[in-house]
């Protein structure tokens, strides 16, 4: 017992040292002999065994050991940083490196929780060009002004059974007319689960009058008049849903589930893999596709950021410019390993790195690297929590 | 020394709970600073109030909180009136451990896979039977009025107080009372109520109450079964805490507050239940009535409780089946490939966790139970009741974890305690001591204490008759209390994640951080795993007994 209570006291008292960000060597002197400790969601084996991969890396190339702290969900780790912050832990963070984007990134910055600007620092930086690509510099609208370094790249795909269809839509007016031919072989999760509240966002952005006000905040326009046809939208689409809309799943998990019961024939996720891998891991059937809207879908890019009180923030930013390296983005591009969408700019590699990226051959399921360039981009985050209330309030209580 | 430990238990777990509960709270009064809210108010209250569906999740916490216990404890008796000492009585026996060692959330995936349009028991059917060529479009899993999280709870909780009452049943005396009974010309069951059930009844009814409390309080299993058109109190809570919109947070404080009040109003219904059942069974057996019911009540019994046992194993199976399976059409009845690639996948890098889920199961188990023995011989030695500080202990079960916990571990924080293994198997202690306490409890006070004055007046002192007579004779108990904590210690997430900061992995977060990608066939695979160490807990708990006392006609009984 005596043991016991000891061992709980014991704290470890060294503070956190300021990283010197203007010297990169300096930088990469400092963060030698460091633990990282990498906040990232833990629900895929691919990504699981990519970040092994990736702490042999930096083990080999920066002795820095990177431990990978497996999440569910990103609130886990804000929960944990907001609770360290009010006990004043100001310098013994223990979360040193934390995947995220969005309205997590918004709310962090917003309430001063990140370390930075340490993004620009790094010398991969220059990779992913962010001067001809603006998103690498912006999440969600949200200037990301150095404090969060680009990671992977997600987009709005759908997919379907080409066994059962043919004639798959080609953008959310056309969806509509397709679930009254087909009823119940489509369905979307509810919001606020992240996708659900995407497939809001895509939807609001093809009716809309027009687009231009939700890329500001949403006190700068009418709620009321800009998603009225929204609302019109989904009052004449729920009927034909899965269940009649009575009922509405979780997430990407249950659409691939429902997809593999055969229960629906048409379903999307935000990962543009998510047949291919599916079909892989033989949760979907082979005859499953994925295509892009015809007018495009939701794009965004997954972050990297620091907390205030990351205890070692020198070999954070170390390890972060290693994901962000040739080497590192290349592998995860593989569907063999991670299966991601690169940041990096190809204009940006040398010819010796643009080959590593050729290797990675495309599967049949997932979508075609055109139809991917159909892009757009995320609106204002304040949209996203003004969306998900409306829908709560009109759809959430039956 | 004994009170000393009973002060240690009441200073070192009633004071984080009580300021863990604390800080947790104070944001449903609008104060938290660092979100840059210094003053109070009642903002969040009229902002839960106003929430769509409040009153309907309400209705159906508490309906759950209620019926829950209700029908898992008549089906329970029953099964027992009816059975005891029957070659299906034994069966079952053996059936208990691993269905009760089944992780909830793992049980609530199988039996949601059991029962959906597409799920086992409809490809049983078709498409020779049903026609379907393709799965229904039925609502039956997430049902609007929570039917399907009823049935998964209910399922869960039969095993948990079966084994609660067979580990008191022994010291009911039923045996001889039903004898007697029977001798006076009562059928048997009829016998086995009204003699036995209302003494098994004080011997179980603190186990019936942490039922109350999670059924009306669960998150994981109303995630899977419960309704979504709002889904229970329970998991908006989990969704405002999660959400990135920090202002959220002092709505989920408030539901947290409202939450703990459903609970506790739960639990004081079931209280008032009890006076009139009790007013019930006493006219019931003033009749003197000594057949009427025994039809009936032989046929519930011996059919009931079964039937949903079976529920589970077949839950059971078919995951043990999706850990194997490749991919699977509807309607076929079997995968159309198998694989080992789940296996194989997952178990690569099950040594640490192993180890840390053993190491914590076991110091946070032995803490408990060596503390719980050691308050209730103070409490037994002083004649006193559990003071109110005992009752504290009982928080963590209360308040919502992932309200409760976000305010241990601002205590811990601002104790400049490091995330480390002691700090997340004091996380366990927290969690264990109250299940521990509770398996133990009215087991520990019901034992007749003319043994103990037996052994005085032989000249025998207060320790000597408390480690050769109280502990053997508890022992069953004392082992089926022991197999709870481990297997609650097993089980538990948030607390070894948040106390832990991640870093210390059990197979448990393992389990749930895969499980959150929503493959069936990892689900399948994981929940297989969890089930595996504290089955062999529950299996230790139940032989151990009959192990040590083969050669003691008299205890045979305890068996």
């Amino acid at each position: 017992m005596c043991l016991f209570i000891s061992g709980l006291c014991l704290s470890n008292t060294s503070g956190a040292i300021e990283p010197d960000l203007s010297n990169w060597q300096t930088l990469e002197k400092q963060a030698s002999g460091q633990t990282v400790y990498f906040n990232a969601w833990g629900g895929e084996t691919r990504i699981n065994r990519y970040l092994v991969w990736a702490s042999k890396r930096v083990k080999t190339l920066y002795n820095i050991d990177l431990r990978h702290v497996k999440i569910t969900d990103t609130a886990q780790a804000v929960s944990r940083i907001i609770a360290e912050k009010q006990a004043g832990n100001s310098e013994r963070g223990a979360i040193d490196l934390l995947w995220i984007n969005g309205e997590n990134f918004s709310a962090l910055k917003q309430n001063a929780l990140l370390y930075g600007p340490w993004a620009e620092v790094q010398p991969n930086f220059s990779l992913v060009d962010a001067d001809r690509f603006p998103e690498m510099r912006e999440d969600f609208t949200i200037a990301t002004e150095g404090f969060e370094s680009p990671w992977t790249r997600s987009q709005l795909v759908f997919y379907y059974d080409s066994d059962v269809v043919t004639n798959a839509p080609g953008s959310i007016k056309e969806l509509l007319q397709w679930a009254q031919d087909h009823p119940s072989e489509f369905t979307y999760p509810r919001p606020p689960s992240f996708l659900g509240s995407t497939f809001l966002k895509q939807a609001l952005l093809e009716l809309a009058q027009s687009s231009e006000p939700l890329y500001r905040h949403v006190e700068e326009s009418d709620f009321a008049l800009v998603t009225a046809p929204l609302w019109k939208y989904l009052d004449a689409l729920h009927p034909h849903l899965l269940r009649s809309g009575r009922y509405f799943p979780l997430g990407s998990a249950d659409l691939r589930r429902f997809m593999g019961d055969g229960e629906t024939s048409l379903a999307f996720s935000f990962n543009p893999n998510e047949a291919s891998l599916g079909i892989l891991n033989g949760e979907l059937p082979e005859s499953v596709r994925s295509y892009v809207l015809d007018g495009g879908t939701l794009d965004n890019v997954s972050f990297l950021a620091i907390p205030f009180n990351a205890q070692h923030k020198a070999a954070a930013i170390v390890v972060s410019n290693f994901l962000l390296s040739a080497e590192a983005q290349a592998r995860g591009s593989n569907q063999e390993y991670m299966g991601s969408t690169s940041v990096l700019s190809m204009q940006k590699l040398s010819s010796e790195f643009q080959q590593l990226f050729l290797g990675t051959a495309k599967n049949l399921a997932a979508a075609s690297a055109e139809d991917l360039d159909r892009k757009i981009l995320e609106p204002h985050p304040s949209w996203t929590t003004a969306l998900e209330r409306a829908w709560i309030q009109r759809y959430g209580a039956r | 020394m004994l009170r000393w430990i009973s002060f240690a238990v009441i200073f070192l777990l009633a004071a984080p709970v009580l300021i863990g509960t604390l800080i947790a709270g104070l944001p449903a009064f609008g104060y938290f600073p660092t979100l840059g809210s210094e003053s109070f108010s009642l903002a969040p209250w009229q902002d839960l109030f106003e929430v769509p569906g409040l009153l309907k999740s309400i209705g159906i916490s508490l309906m759950a909180g209620l019926l829950t216990p209700l029908i898992a404890l008549t089906l329970v008796f029953l099964f027992l009136a009816s059975a005891s000492g029957s070659r299906l009585d034994k069966w079952i026996r053996r059936l208990v451990s691993p269905l009760l060692s089944l992780p909830h959330a793992a049980a609530a995936f199988g039996l949601a896979f059991l029962i959906a349009p597409s799920g086992l028991l409809s490809r049983l059917i078709s498409p020779e039977l049903s026609g379907w060529e393709r799965p229904p479009d039925l609502l039956i899993v997430n049902d609007g009025w929570g039917l399907s999280l009823l049935l998964g709870l209910i399922a869960k909780e039969i095993p948990f107080l079966l084994l609660m009452s067979m580990a008191a049943l022994p010291q009911t005396n039923s045996v001889e009372r039903v004898t007697m009974a029977r001798s006076l010309g009562y059928r048997p069951t009829i016998a086995w109520l009204k003699t036995v059930a209302p003494g098994l009844y004080a011997l179980v009814r603190l186990p019936v109450f942490a039922v109350i409390v999670f059924a009306s309080a669960t998150v994981d299993v109303a995630l899977i079964l419960g309704p979504t058109l709002p889904p229970t109190l329970s998991v908006m809570i989990l969704n405002w805490f999660n959400d990135p919109d920090l202002s959220y947070r002092f709505l989920a404080a408030a539901a947290a507050l409202l939450q703990l009040c459903i609970s506790l109003s739960a639990i004081g219904c079931w209280i008032a239940l009890e006076k009139f059942s009790s007013l019930l069974w006493k006219i019931w057996i003033n009749t003197g009535d000594r057949s009427t019911l025994e039809p009936l009540c032989f046929i519930a019994g011996r059919f009931g409780m079964p039937a949903v046992l079976l529920l589970t194993a077949g839950s059971l199976m078919a995951l043990v089946l999706n850990s194997f399976a490749g991919f699977w059409r509807f309607p076929d009845l079997l995968p159309s490939s198998w694989t080992l690639r789940h296996w194989s996948g997952s178990i690569a890098e099950l040594a640490t966790p192993l180890a840390n889920t053993l190491i914590i199961g076991i110091v946070a188990t032995s803490l408990a139970i060596a503390l719980v023995l050691s308050a209730l011989e103070y409490e037994r030695r002083r004649g006193l009741k559990m003071s109110m500080a005992m009752w504290l202990l009982y928080l963590p079960l209360l308040v919502p974890q992932v309200v409760f916990l976000f305010g241990i571990v601002v205590f811990a924080e601002s104790l400049q305690l490091q995330a480390n293994l002691p700090l997340v198997i004091f996380g366990h202690l927290l969690f264990v001591l109250p299940y521990v306490f509770l398996s133990l409890s009215e087991a520990y006070r019901h034992l007749d204490p003319r043994w103990s004055q037996i052994a005085a007046t032989l000249g025998a002192s207060s320790t000597k008759s408390f480690w050769r007579i109280r502990i053997p004779l508890l022992l069953a108990p004392s082992l089926t209390a022991i197999a709870i904590g481990m297997a609650i210690s097993i089980s538990l997430f948030l607390p070894t994640q948040l106390l832990g900061a991640g870093r210390i992995t059990t197979i448990t977060t393992e389990a749930i951080a895969l499980s959150s990608s929503g493959s069936r066939n990892l689900i399948a695979v994981w929940s297989v795993v969890q089930l595996l160490l504290p089955m062999l807990g529950f299996i230790a708990a139940l032989f151990i007994p009959r192990l040590l006392w083969r050669n003691r006609a008299g205890m045979k009984e305890i068996q």
